[in-house]
């Protein structure tokens, strides 16, 4: 069990982060095709709307609190300390957790059921969706039974985390924990292990850009002045190719 | 003064046939692929009709296109770099609203993207099918005939077919598809019961396309960036790579021209050849066109003005479209567009241009539903045959005693008539209501779609004095007068209309590959090197 745990939460997170890194790089530079939302919305929007928005939402926010709990640590325990933030704190995340989970079955039953979503399901989209589901349920479970759920990741799991980053993993504090929350960390670990090889890849190409983006995109082959100046021509100066 | 070069086309609806060989060819060639069999992307609707898919014009479904900003003032536009969801203010500083995409954008593209409420879905089109041939072949004998059964292209199980890319084709299940085009919403209910009288009904073909607009709604909806405009051909295309998805551009498309391969997960579109376009061959659906009805050639126009000539009132949006459009013999349009980088063999072109002269010169053509303010660049003739013919009432009798005991004679007291005595008074009175004609092609301005019309009446008389001789020259050369044309120019149109060759009809500017390279290197690079290159230094180098 001990050589166990030191695997989980000493090598297997700089193992995840390595397969990650190269994984999500190669399927980037070379099946960039394949990085796309792949949206089935075209064959059938009526389920997936149920399914969708709120998984979407639900599975967001979620992350984001979690983001918050590891880079604001204190922020998270400050709002705990007071059990009217508790009580807001943990219903506004279990009310998020709710709607990832509602919309997680409701995609699952859609691409088991639906002939039309069926032609367009790999295996792979259907193992993941179960991770996530699996992994969801472990996390209700928890901020149902342990109610310092939240302040535990901001007191251990945060400094654990950060001292991953360090390179020199201090685990003592994770691997005393109950065996769900253990489960639960494992488990994130495991999602962002395959998270390269899954249709999850589109949250990396999310289009933020989009935002500050000008409305209309022109693109030259060639810059179109430069191009016909005789003077320029044997320059050193190469057309910038916008 | 920006001057660009914008690949341009015209279709002379008049000579369509409504054949469809324009969708076949195009079929052929682009979109026999997996995901992609219900897209067509050149397809051909009879009007009035619903269209493919159903109702498309209706942007209170589809949200497709812009619209003026409700917000009254621009201040909160700050032009196309604005991080809200208007884009343009009117650049005469007058304050007058600028426009925003109605269904994508920042806003609401970003908002809704995780399930975009107004996306199209494959019903709206119809579910691709093929036919179990093997069937046919392969069926154990039996007591029955063998069926080749539709099955589902998506599914590959046995399906009903319910809908088709041309289910309404000719006005084949006229209530349910014609009479809820909605392009009759401004016509009285009279007018309407008059299009659809039995004996009485008249239709005409719409072939479509991608337009490859000015203000492309489809390239401002991308999240990602995929779109974009060519610059040099103002060709709109989606790169494959860089698309995410995210499937706003079917909604921002007011045509629905662009399409989601649900198999790839890509927005797909027409590419208007453009392998074929820089080889100097026509696209297929042009090269292809029977009727020969397509016509294709460059249009020299100022990119600075777009956003300007897109905000204007409705009622102005024709002219403003037809004002950004300049003339290629214009000294000064020559001397901006060479300064701008326009290769003169572009400008030579532009001078031979067939559409522009249908469109500017002649002022024969006009752009589909102007009013979604995309500024295509596809236009058509609008039909003179629906429109023209009248009914009159006569007394069919003395005809019916002609025609023997035994031949069906009709109990009717109409004609179909195309007589010319009165020069303009069929116009007015044509069973095809002008009001229909000017929603499709000229946001509801009837002066507009009527003087097009008139043009075309006006060459046909001529036309009429010339060949056949039962009309006056004083007649065919006053019809000239009052629909503003000279005798030159109705040789010209005439010629360009029924006589022309492939060279006229597709005038297709040089793309000059031998420039392209300096997008992929720098010719500088290899002076001085031996012509055929060395992958290594040689020892001396350096000593």
């Amino acid at each position: 069990m001990d050589s166990l745990n030191t695997f989980f939460f000493t090598g297997y997170p700089y193992v995840v982060v390595i397969v990650f890194l190269l994984g999500t790089i190669y399927r980037y530079r070379y099946k960039g095709f394949q990085v796309t939302s792949l949206s089935a919305q075209f064959l059938e929007g009526k389920v997936g709307f149920w399914g969708t928005v709120p998984f979407h939402w639900g599975i967001l926010m979620i992350f984001l609190g979690h983001l918050v709990a590891f880079l604001l640590p204190g922020v998270v325990l400050a709002i705990n300390s007071n059990p009217t933030g508790l009580l807001i704190h943990e219903g506004v995340n279990f009310t998020f957790a709710v709607a990832l989970v509602v919309g997680l079955v409701a995609l699952i039953f859609r691409r088991l059921l639906h002939p039309r979503i069926q032609v367009v399901t790999t295996s792979m989209d259907l193992f993941i969706e179960f991770v996530l589901l699996l992994q969801a349920l472990l996390g209700c479970y928890i901020a149902l039974n342990y109610r310092w759920g939240s302040s535990w990741f901001a007191a251990d799991l945060s400094p654990y985390l950060w001292s991953l980053i360090k390179f020199s993993p201090e685990p003592a504090a994770v691997i005393a924990m109950p065996l769900v929350v253990k489960a639960h960390i494992v488990g994130a670990f495991s999602i962002f292990l395959i998270f390269p090889f899954t249709r999850l890849v589109h949250i990396l190409v999310a289009p933020f850009h989009y935002i500050w983006r000008p409305y209309q995109v022109v693109i030259w082959n060639w810059d179109k002045k430069q191009i016909r100046q005789s003077s320029t021509a044997w320059s050193e100066q190469r057309p910038r190719n916008t | 003064m920006d001057i660009r070069s914008q690949i341009s086309m015209v279709f002379h609806l008049d000579k369509c046939i409504g054949c469809h060989t324009c969708s076949v060819a195009c079929k052929n060639i682009w979109t026999d692929r997996k995901g992609a069999e219900y897209m067509w992307w050149n397809n051909v609707e009879t009007k009035p009709g619903t269209g493919y898919p159903s109702k498309w014009e209706d942007q209170d479904i589809y949200k497709g296109g812009w619209e003026k900003a409700k917000s009254g003032n621009g201040s909160n536009g700050s032009g196309a770099n604005g991080s809200g969801d208007i884009i343009a203010t009117s650049a005469a500083g007058d304050g007058s609203p600028a426009i925003r995409l109605k269904g994508a954008g920042k806003k609401k593209g970003l908002g809704n993207i995780f399930h975009n409420p107004h996306l199209p879905v494959i019903d709206d089109y119809y579910e691709p099918f093929t036919y179990k041939y093997l069937n046919l072949i392969e069926a154990p004998a039996g007591d029955d005939q063998p069926a080749a059964r539709p099955v589902s292209l998506i599914t590959g199980e046995p399906m009903d077919i319910k809908m088709g890319p041309n289910w309404d084709d000719d006005l084949s299940g006229t209530p349910d598809y014609a009479r809820n085009d909605p392009n009759l919403k401004n016509l009285s209910p009279e007018e309407q019961a008059a299009m659809f009288e039995l004996e009485k009904m008249a239709f005409f073909y719409l072939p479509r396309m991608c337009n490859h607009c000015l203000n492309p709604a489809c390239v401002a909806s991308c999240p990602s960036g995929a779109l974009y405009k060519r610059g040099e051909d103002g060709i709109v295309l989606v790169n494959q790579d860089v698309c995410r998805g995210w499937r706003m551009c079917v909604t921002a498309c007011p045509y629905k021209k662009t399409y989601y391969n649900w198999s790839t997960g890509k927005s797909e579109k027409c590419i208007l050849c453009f392998p074929r376009i820089e080889a100097g061959l026509a696209p297929a659906c042009m090269h292809s066109c029977v009727g020969r009805i397509r016509y294709l050639g460059v249009i020299l126009y100022d990119a600075d003005r777009i956003e300007e000539a897109a905000s204007v009132d409705e009622k102005d949006l024709v002219d403003a479209h037809m004002n950004i459009m300049l003339d290629p013999f214009d000294p000064e349009v020559i001397a901006a567009a060479k300064e701008n980088g326009v290769a003169d063999s572009t400008i030579r072109s532009a001078q031979a241009s067939p559409t522009y002269k249908f469109v500017k010169e002649w002022g024969m053509a006009l752009p589909l539903h102007s009013e979604f303010r995309t500024m295509p660049m596809l236009f058509y003739v609008p039909p003179l045959l629906p429109v023209m013919a009248s009914l009159t009432k006569v007394n069919n009798d003395k005809q019916a005693e002609k025609l023997g005991a035994i031949t069906k004679h009709w109990n009717d007291d109409w004609l179909y008539d195309t007589s010319t005595e009165e020069l303009w008074g069929s116009i007015e009175q044509a069973r095809f209501p002008l009001e229909y004609m000017a929603n499709l092609f000229s946001a509801g301005d009837t002066e507009k779609v009527k003087s097009r019309v008139m043009k075309l009446m006006a060459i046909r008389l001529y036309r009429r004095w010339k060949t056949v001789g039962d009309i006056s020259e004083a007649k065919a050369q006053q019809a000239l007068e009052d629909a503003g044309l000279t005798a030159k120019m109705a040789d010209d149109i005439y010629y360009l209309t029924a006589l022309a060759k492939f060279e006229d009809r597709f005038v297709i500017p040089p793309s000059h590959r031998e420039q392209a390279i300096e997008m992929m290197e720098f010719t500088g690079d290899a002076k001085g090197s031996s012509g055929f290159g060395f992958k290594e230094g040689t020892a001396r180098r350096g000593l």
